[in-house]
């Protein structure tokens, strides 16, 4: 191992009676990294995760925490493990303080640092003022946010956090997702979600599970340059035939758009962009309008895996 | 790890108002048997100065309590053993107990350890009734432990099994009756097959067991067998907790 990583699962597999859930996953995460887990729904998200934080035995396969296998020394490997499941784990008739109290001392955090753990917690994850409060009155932001504080609060190597922003309001998502940035400088964090948005915001590294298999693993940068596309609009006042645009370099074909615009089909390598500037300029063609294409991350998401097979082009 | 837990377990029984309307019910309940029997031996103290050996007040009067309060905790303690496990199940709040470096076993004796302590606070208030009479005259001791031996062990048994039955659900009513009938079953399996193979249903009975007790009999094999209930059932539910994260 180059790199000393904080979780590797080699050839995870999870069967439910005769369905395959998760099959044959492998994947690492490096100190300091926050991995996005993506997928539609009944992927197998949520029973990866479950599997790795003990919660679910795996049908075949190891997980490792920092090192430790945990199948065979889970005590030693949950200490380095915060976990929040889909739903917050919360007693609801207890207070915020007493609550991470008792998470304190279920982590085995030593009586005399309970307190500054409970504190600390709180105050990274804005629950200075509601200490006092029972968690069944709070809203369900802070819900959500005292399941993170309940996550982080033995300073695991690894939090593991489910669909952490479900829920909240635009400024508490902000907020958490600055959180989890934070965490994700000093400890590994995996972060499943369908918001597709969430993983450019927070991720350094995607990977996406459809029907139980790992269709895509790569990081931010490798996604964004498969998210440009082969395409180009243009729009032109004195548009001319096809056939002067297909002469040009690169171009592979011309659909016209219903609002007179034309998209111009081109090969990856090579974006005929500028010829078309130069050729409209000196043809008089009328040129206003010159803009690549871009996938969003959510076609690049839906292309994906809704194929049969997954894409092999462009793979890093 | 495990006291963690049985703390916070005792915790939330103290924050639900049914524990103290269950101790409140019970003590007035309890009371009311005591006093009742407390009138029918003054009723009859007289006459029993006549007999050559006179059964002594403990015999007469804590016997009888204790034997109603077995019976009555064995309706209540479903109530109070229901959230064991099952609560946690449905509020979705066990995945803090996994994931968290606890063992499963330490979870589950973490759990009985907790009611076992506010069933034990409960045995305490029945023992101040019996206590309360130390001011008027003087108590046979050996039978007063004898009883209230059997009574702990009676209350323990009766948790364990509500433990595993709160273990298999996530419905805490049904929890509460499951276990309430399990041990009304096992209250009463000696009423049947009593002529033909009686001995092994009679030998299952909660209940047989306590009667030596009740009279001041202290038999090992009694005691053996309310410990062998309760390592059965807490196993058991151990065992249920584990199969889940194994199911298919």
């Amino acid at each position: 191992m180059a790199q000393h990583s904080l979780i590797s699962v080699e050839h995870l597999s999870r069967r439910y009676g005769n369905t395959l859930a998760v099959n044959d996953v492998s994947f690492s995460v490096q100190r300091g990294e926050v991995l996005g887990f993506l997928g539609p729904n009944g992927a197998g998200k949520s029973t990866t995760m479950q599997m790795l934080t003990g919660n679910l035995a795996p049908s075949a396969g190891a997980i490792r925490i920092n090192g430790i296998d945990l199948l065979e020394a889970p005590r030693e490997a949950k200490r380095h493990l915060g976990f929040l499941p889909e739903q917050p784990p919360l007693y609801r008739d207890l207070n915020v303080d007493e609550y991470l109290g008792f998470c304190a001392r279920l982590h085995q955090i030593p009586r005399a640092r309970i307190a500054r753990a409970v504190a600390e917690s709180k105050e990274r994850c804005g629950l200075g003022e509601v200490g006092r409060r029972l968690i069944h009155q709070l809203s369900k932001g802070y819900q959500q946010r005292v399941g993170i504080a309940q996550a982080i609060i033995h300073g695991p190597e690894v939090v593991i956090l489910d669909e952490p922003t479900v829920g909240l309001d635009p400024i508490q998502i902000r907020e958490i997702r600055q959180l989890i940035r934070e965490l994700g400088g000093e400890h590994s964090v995996i972060l499943s979600t369908h918001i597709l948005p969430e993983v450019q915001a927070t991720c350094d590294r995607v990977q996406i599970i459809q029907r139980g298999e790992l269709v895509l693993s790569d990081t931010i940068a490798g996604i964004v340059q498969r998210m440009q596309g082969s395409s180009v609009i243009l729009g032109l006042r004195r548009p001319p035939d096809e056939a002067s645009l297909l002469a040009l370099e690169g171009v592979q074909a011309v659909q016209a758009l219903d609002d007179g615009r034309l998209r111009i089909l081109h090969a990856r390598q090579h974006n005929p962009a500028e010829a078309l500037a130069t050729a409209a300029a000196q043809r008089d063609w009328g040129l206003y309008e010159l803009s690549p294409e871009r996938l969003s991350l959510e076609e690049v998401f839906v292309n994906l895996t809704t194929r049969e097979t997954p894409a092999e082009e462009g793979q890093p | 790890m495990i006291f963690s837990i049985a703390a916070h377990e005792l915790r939330s029984l103290f924050l639900s108002p049914l524990a103290w309307v269950i101790l409140a019910v019970v003590q007035f309940i309890l009371a009311w048997i005591f006093l009742a029997q407390l009138d029918l031996y003054l009723g009859v103290q007289a006459q029993l100065a006549n007999l050559e050996h006179p059964p002594g007040i403990t015999e007469l009067l804590i016997s009888p309590l204790f034997s109603s309060a077995a019976l009555l905790l064995l309706l209540v303690i479903p109530l109070l053993s229901m959230r064991l496990i099952s609560e946690e199940r449905r509020a979705r709040t066990l995945p803090l107990l996994l994931s968290a470096p606890v063992s499963l076993g330490e979870i589950v004796l973490g759990k009985y350890l907790g009611l076992l302590t506010f069933l034990g606070l409960m045995l305490l208030l029945v023992l101040l009734m019996p206590l309360s009479l130390l001011g008027a005259g003087s108590l046979d001791f050996g039978l007063l432990g004898a009883n209230l031996l059997g009574l702990a062990l009676m209350i323990a048994a009766f948790a364990a099994a509500s433990l595993y039955i709160s273990a298999l659900t996530s419905q805490p009513t049904i929890a509460a009756i499951g276990s309430f009938g399990l041990l009304l079953l096992l209250w009463i399996i000696d009423w049947s097959g009593q002529n033909s193979g009686g001995s092994v249903l009679a030998w299952l009975s909660l209940q047989q067991h306590y009667q030596g007790m009740l009279q001041g009999l202290f038999d090992t094999a009694d005691v053996a067998y309310y410990l062998l209930f309760i390592t059965t059932f807490i196993v058991l539910a151990v065992r249920r907790m584990d199969a889940e994260r194994l199911q298919d």
